[in-house]
């Protein structure tokens, strides 16, 4: 099976798991983010300067992420949260044992503020024939993930691509 | 200080920076980050079970280290507009860990919106960690703002 199955192919293109960011965007968050990497850019220290430049408080760009990373316990959850939902589907709907993640970049759009409400929304853009690499048998796949604020602009858009495989017996 | 597009011409080198990474910087920017896969605070995790040396720092957080990076290179005015990177082997504590980089190109789009691109890489001595780039959006003078810059005029 070297072709991309109909059932994947019918689901290139079409949006999927919404999801609503886990925690609200707040400053403590900010700051706790921007200590862990010792980034003195005052944009996130000062509100005067913030204000000035950023016309007010503004999270790193990098930050996206953060506001949607699953909490490690949740009341009356019975199953192990995974972010990028859509990647472990695919992982099992052909069967890799293993999948990783081989490049990703962003885009960012509007900035995330304090008080931002944020969604996500996944797309598969492509899954390839099957390859061998030297990790081992499997498929590419690219995924965007789209954010918006609670205005519905576009804040940024991530893509991931990944090789799902299995190690080819010696 | 903030740079400007006329401060800046392809070839430039960016200030190196170097920080010597310990438990501490890996668990503390995977808590800030919000990562709470054991592999990033949990030594005989990462060493048993994934067969590492030790914990290591998280996607998250690199990509922090590369944001701080730039900005503190380019200042405050610059506008981060598209960050990617590929990790190529951990970093882990007692790393003395190395960020350089250089401008690709430098460029000013329809809109007139001001952009540097920018070659990144993460290394720990000569092994490369991580390879990166950046597209960064500088003022193109004094009194220009990228931070203005919303919808169709901000292309990134």
């Amino acid at each position: 099976m070297t072709e991309v199955p109909a059932d994947v192919l019918a689901r290139v293109g079409e949006p999927c798991h919404r999801e609503q960011s886990v925690v609200p965007v707040e400053p403590g968050a900010i700051t706790a983010f921007v200590s862990a990497s010792h980034n003195g850019n005052p944009v996130y220290w000062d509100d005067a300067v913030a204000d000035e430049i950023t016309a007010g408080p503004v999270a790193p760009a990098t930050m996206l992420s953060v506001w949607f990373q699953p909490l490690p316990w949740e009341p009356g959850r019975t199953e192990e949260a995974v972010p990028l939902r859509l990647h472990f589907e695919l992982k099992e709907r052909f069967g890799y044992p293993e999948a990783i993640v081989s490049d990703n970049v962003a885009t960012y759009h509007e900035p995330v503020r304090p008080g931002d409400v944020l969604t996500s929304e996944q797309r598969l853009v492509s899954v390839s024939d099957e390859k061998t690499t030297r990790l081992g048998t499997g498929r590419f796949w690219v995924i965007d993930v789209e954010y918006r604020n609670q205005h519905d602009d576009l804040v940024a858009v991530e893509r991931w691509t990944s090789f799902g495989y299995e190690v080819d017996a010696a | 200080m903030s740079l400007t597009l006329a401060d800046v011409t392809p070839g430039q080198l960016l200030p190196e920076l170097v920080h010597d990474v310990t438990t501490t910087t890996i668990v503390q920017g995977a808590a800030a980050a919000h990562v709470w896969r054991p592999m990033h605070h949990d030594h005989e995790y990462a060493v048993h079970r994934q067969g590492v040396r030790d914990v290591f720092m998280d996607t998250q957080t690199q990509g922090a280290w590369l944001e701080r990076f730039v900005t503190d290179w380019a200042g405050a005015t610059a506008r981060l507009g598209r960050l990617g990177y590929r990790m190529r082997t951990p970093v882990f504590p007692g790393d003395r860990m190395a960020i350089d980089g250089s401008v690709r190109d430098v460029e000013t789009d329809d809109t007139g919106c001001g952009w540097v691109v920018l070659d990144l890489t993460v290394r720990v001595g000569t092994t490369v960690c991580t390879d990166a780039h950046a597209k960064v959006a500088l003022p193109v003078d004094a009194t220009d703002n990228p931070w203005t810059r919303h919808g169709e005029s901000w292309q990134p």
